[in-house]
């Protein structure tokens, strides 16, 4: 029992950076009706700028917040420089251009920081809690992501702006005839997402350690968290995400024989199998489709 | 995020005459002239662009097959890095360790890939879009797992793979080399199939097959049975990229499970969406983009060939957004406009 | 406009017959493929870009050597040209390079190529083509089979002889521990269990816990978590620099003190250990047959002076605390001596010749003591490691070196 009961907490220590990064897969795809495959090479470069910061000198915090700052700012040039010429092309030609930054940002990383492993520093100390069953870090990580839930929620459905942004997403031509600026929506909608990766890459680097291709596996998880909880809803992500951890972690440990060399397979597996049954995640809202 | 309609162009030079013969065509003329070239081309190439020929012939033969599930049947696929795996470990298994000669191993690794992408496209009926795409990106990242697995490692040859021994021509044709023979039997097979390929979209099955793209619930009012259309485009698009995999385990001479990662899955993607959606020309040069390059990029810079990469293939997306094919159409429209309008200028 | 002399027209005959069999008789100059008076061309191949790129300081570091030993004069009067391609460790593009390399641009050899896949996808080819595959840069044990692949040959101490290593230090120290192995789960992991398991002989069962790892995976803890529940008390771990060092911090958060034993992957000071944390690597155990370049103790060695100096000349932006870097210049140095042993008779049948004839080589960062030497029957030119202990700062060799002797 004590086994299941460290795995399950592992699980959800892990199941944690997973959510992180199913809100932002959530919420871009939310602003913009689009899954960025690029988002986790985002996360991965800006982290490497705070790391780059700190190593400078710069105090955590400022390094922080300049930071999310800088991959706000990106993440709205990226959306007018690259997507911008390509909007109106066929949606699969607009994933190659996210497998291009994808390719881009990881080759420049590696570039220029090398490849070797980084320590990153957290802000939240390592004392473990819970009788060493989770750490002070892991607990700061689930807080981190609830609050940044909560913020989400409040923005998109309290505020006139984050009205604006649902409805560019949801009908761009109606949107526009009420005088929202879909433009500019769009690229708010990305420079948020951009901003979301960077404080998730901060809080993940501490656990992994970094380096460019430190987002590649998370990414992978946390996209099928997201899809798992529906990506109509940020909560379901988030819910999915740490879903994924513990699904991943006992299907390693208690399946037996194929569990440990096929772990990603079976934890894959079963989230097709619920959306087998609910097809558009735990929580996701149905999307009638008229004829 | 959905397929909509008017993201995939759409291949309107689709003829409906029903039954009529159809006259020779300038585009007609270039197939013919593209055909004579190809098989002509060992005469004067070395082993080597033979041997880079067929793995392009090979490439454009897989992208195919994701171009008949993606491109004309709007079901998204993330997966065919799998089929194109099961394909080339079906044929090398066969002939390591039951010595059944090559020829056979093609249809084998096909037969086996259309199961299999049958029984896959039932589950898949369900999802849509982007869940599909999580659906097909399991198995795609289940395969080298499953390669891998130690249970199976006396057929698959676990994490070493397996050398396959490269057939040699026939006696009666002893004066060409292995090469230039493995570059004459994918040709071959790959005209075949796509000739199959452009038959089959030309067909009434063709066109339930993109109805149900275009318009899936219309087409289920017009009487057209969607599950099965549906899940036998999965099976015969996993044919495809299967046969294109035993072919690439004859002319590579080994399989293991690293060559057949979810980065495979994304290259024929990017191949696909190069070539042109829905054009089935268009996959081969596809192939031909997917194998040059990468090796372009590398030779540019080697630390950096993955951002060289990526700034080419953003290049190509932002000129050419529909695709090699579509720019090619788009070309050839602004042409006949020209050609009708001649006084105007060719300005409406 | 060259003159024709004597010299030159037997220069140019062979380089012009380079796509038949190249001359080989008992002249005193004889140029193989790629060879001139003035300039040999080698090549090699290695993963510049993809999931496996974090290994690309390993051709990095060779394309540099070549630069420099360029601008020392080159090697017995003569350029190397050096081409190295990427080949995104994936087997079928390491085919198409080295087809390129061997069938365009007319290359000499094939020098340490990177990875067992890409290497084993290759290896038929470069065996019935007769083109040297010198020193590959990997750890497979396969590679030492001078009767059967004549034109292969091996370079480092093999991962299933480590793996022996491991065996039989633990079964020197806790013969009745309980065994978990951390591995990945591809060719090197599993060879590094097999060597473990193959160490143990009939005390196999010592093994409780098989955990692997995908590169992919975030973090190995759920693993360190399950071997301290299950009662393991040997911890044998396997793991690359980001995973070995996960767990040896996850170790020390669940305050679990097995007896750690390290492998050479993943046992480097500066990419392993502090990120770790130094007080979490003490008493780990480890082999090593180079020389940690982060290591404190190797500050004021000679070999490791040259290589700081080689670094700082020659790749200044490159991160030193990547054994990469270390290894790709040991595999360069390896080949400049092939070659400068082949003298002006270099063909292809020479190579392999001199190859196989190295008597107590040694390069700047291998350790003290440690030689190549390899012979007609014996392909594997590093046999030996030694074992270290970590105190904290630095790592203590101890014990005589050791040879696992397998393959």
């Amino acid at each position: 029992m004590e086994l299941l009961l460290q795995q399950v907490m592992a699980g959800l220590a892990n199941g944690a950076i997973y959510a992180c990064v199913a809100l932002a897969v959530v919420m871009i795809y939310q602003a913009i009706d689009h899954l960025n495959f690029a988002q986790g090479e985002m996360a991965m470069f800006s982290t490497f700028i705070a790391w780059q910061l700190i190593t400078w000198g710069v105090p955590y915090w400022v390094a922080f917040a300049i930071t999310v700052v800088l991959s706000f700012i990106a993440g709205v040039l990226i959306d007018r420089v690259l997507f911008r010429p390509v909007q109106n092309a066929p949606i699969l030609s607009q994933i190659v251009a996210f497998i291009a930054l994808f390719s881009i940002l990881n080759s420049s990383a590696g570039q220029i920081w090398d490849y070797t492993i980084k320590s990153f520093p957290t802000p939240f100390g390592t004392a473990p809690l819970l009788g060493s069953m989770v750490d002070a870090h892991e607990a700061g990580m689930i807080g981190v992501t609830l609050l940044l839930l909560g913020f989400l929620y409040a923005f998109f459905r309290g505020t006139r702006l984050g009205l604006a942004m649902r409805a560019a997403a949801a009908n761009p031509v109606s949107a526009r005839l009420v005088g929202i600026r879909v433009g500019w929506m769009t690229a708010l909608g990305w420079g948020m997402a951009a901003a979301l990766g960077a404080i998730a890459g901060i809080l993940i680097a501490p656990v992994v350690f970094l380096e460019p291709n430190m987002m590649i596996g998370v990414l992978l998880y946390g996209f099928a968290g997201a899809v798992l909880g529906g990506l109509t809803s940020p909560g379901g992500a988030v819910v999915g995400g740490f879903a994924v951890g513990v699904l991943e972690n006992l299907a390693g440990t208690f399946i037996p024989y194929v569990g440990r060399e096929l772990k990603l397979t079976l934890a894959l597996i079963m989230i097709v199998i619920v959306l087998m049954f609910r097809p558009n995640g735990l929580f996701g809202r149905i999307v009638v489709s008229r004829v | 995020m959905t397929l909509r309609e008017d993201d995939i162009a759409v291949s309107a030079a689709v003829p409906i005459q029903r039954g009529a013969r159809m006259r020779p065509t300038p585009r007609h003329a270039v197939i013919a002239g593209f055909v004579v070239i190809a098989f002509a081309v060992p005469l004067i190439a070395s082993s080597f662009v033979m041997f880079q020929l067929s793995e392009v012939l090979i490439y454009g033969l897989a992208i195919l097959g994701l171009n008949l599930l993606t491109g004309f049947n709007g079901q998204f696929s993330l997966g065919h890095s799998a089929f194109y795996g099961l394909g080339a470990y079906t044929a090398a298994i066969l002939m390591h360790n039951y010595e059944i000669n090559y020829l056979w191993t093609l249809p084998a690794a096909g037969i086996v890939c259309f199961v299999v992408g049958f029984l896959f496209g039932l589950p898949a009926l369900r999802l849509q879009n982007l869940y599909l795409a999580l659906a097909t990106f399991a198995l795609a990242t289940a395969m080298p797992q499953i390669l891998k697995f130690h249970a199976l490692e006396n057929w698959t040859g676990g994490v070493q793979g397996l050398v396959v021994d490269q057939p040699d021509p026939p006696d009666f044709l002893s004066m060409i080399d292995g090469d230039q023979w493995l570059y004459y039997v994918t040709l071959v097979v790959v005209l075949l199939m796509f000739a199959a390929a452009a038959t089959l979209v030309r067909s009434r099955t063709g066109r339930a097959v993109m109805a149900i793209r275009d318009n899936p619930i219309a087409a289920a009012a017009m009487g057209i049975n969607v599950s099965l259309y549906k899940t036998l485009t999965f099976g015969v698009s996993a044919l495809y990229t299967g046969v294109a995999g035993a072919l690439s385990a004859l002319v590579v001479a080994f399989v293991a499970p690293d060559s057949f990662t979810i980065f495979l899955s994304i290259s024929l993607l990017v191949g696909l969406v190069i070539g042109g959606v829905g054009s089935i020309p268009g996959c081969l040069f596809g192939g031909l983009f997917m194998l040059y390059v990468p090796n372009i990029a590398n030779s540019l810079s080697n630390g950096l060939a993955g951002a060289i990469y990526g700034v080419i293939l953003l290049i190509v997306i932002f000129v050419m957004p529909a695709g090699a094919a579509g720019f090619v159409r788009a070309a050839s429209a602004q042409l006949s406009r020209w050609r009708q309008n001649p006084a105007e200028g060719g300005h409406r | 406009m060259k003159q024709f002399t004597r010299r030159t027209i037997l220069a140019a005959a062979p380089a012009a017959l380079a796509l038949s069999v190249p001359f080989v008789s008992a002249r005193a100059k004889d140029y193989g493929p790629g060879v001139t008076d003035k300039e040999i061309k080698i090549g090699n191949t290695g993963p510049y870009s993809g999931p496996a790129s974090g290994y690309s300081p390993v051709p990095k570091s060779q394309v540099a050597y070549w630069k420099m030993v360029n601008e020392q004069g080159g090697i017995n009067g003569r350029m190397i040209n050096f081409i190295s391609y990427d080949d995104a460790y994936t087997p079928p593009k390491t085919v198409e390079m080295v087809r390129k390399l061997v069938e365009d641009d007319k290359v000499l050899l094939v020098a340490s190529p990177l990875g067992t896949p890409t290497n084993s996808a290759i290896w038929h080819y470069m065996n019935e083509k007769k083109v040297p595959q010198l020193f590959v840069a990997t750890g497979a044990t396969k590679w030492d089979d001078p009767k059967g692949h004549p034109w292969t040959i091996g370079w480092q101490p093999n991962y299933q002889s480590e793996g022996r290593i491991y065996a039989s230090y633990i079964l020197k120290e806790k013969p009745g521990g309980k065994i978990g192995v951390l591995y990945q789960n591809d060719d090197f992991g599993k060879d590094y269990l097999k060597g473990v398991k193959d160490g143990l002989g009939d005390k196999a069962s010592m093994v409780i816990v098989e955990a692997s790892y995908e590169t992919t995976d975030p973090t190995v803890d759920s693993q360190v978590v399950d071997m301290k529940a299950k009662g393991v008390d040997v911890f044998v771990n396997c793991g690359i620099p980001k995973f070995a060092a996960q767990a040896i911090r996850k170790a020390a958060e669940i305050e679990w003190k097995p007896l750690h034993v390290l492998s050479s992957i993943g046992n480097s000071v500066g990419a392993t250990l502090k990120p770790a944390g130094l007080d979490n690597a003490k008493d780990l155990v480890s082999d090593f047959y180079l020389k940690d370049a982060t290591d404190p103790k190797w500050k004021d060695d000679e070999g490791y002076k040259w290589w700081s100096a080689f670094m700082d000349k020659y790749i200044p932006d490159g991160d030193k605390t990547d054994a990469g870097y270390v290894a790709g210049s040991s595999l360069a140095a390896m080949t400049a001596q092939v070659l400068k042993q082949c003298g002006d008779n270099l063909t292809r049948d020479n190579v392999m010749k001199q190859a196989a004839n190295l008597h107590d080589v040694m390069v700047p960062m291998l350790l003290p003591g440690i030689k190549a030497n390899t012979s007609p029957t014996d392909f594997a030119p590093l046999k030996q490691v030694q074992m270290a202990k970590f105190d904290g700062q630095r790592w203590n060799l101890f014990g005589d070196l050791l040879t696992g002797a397998v393959g």
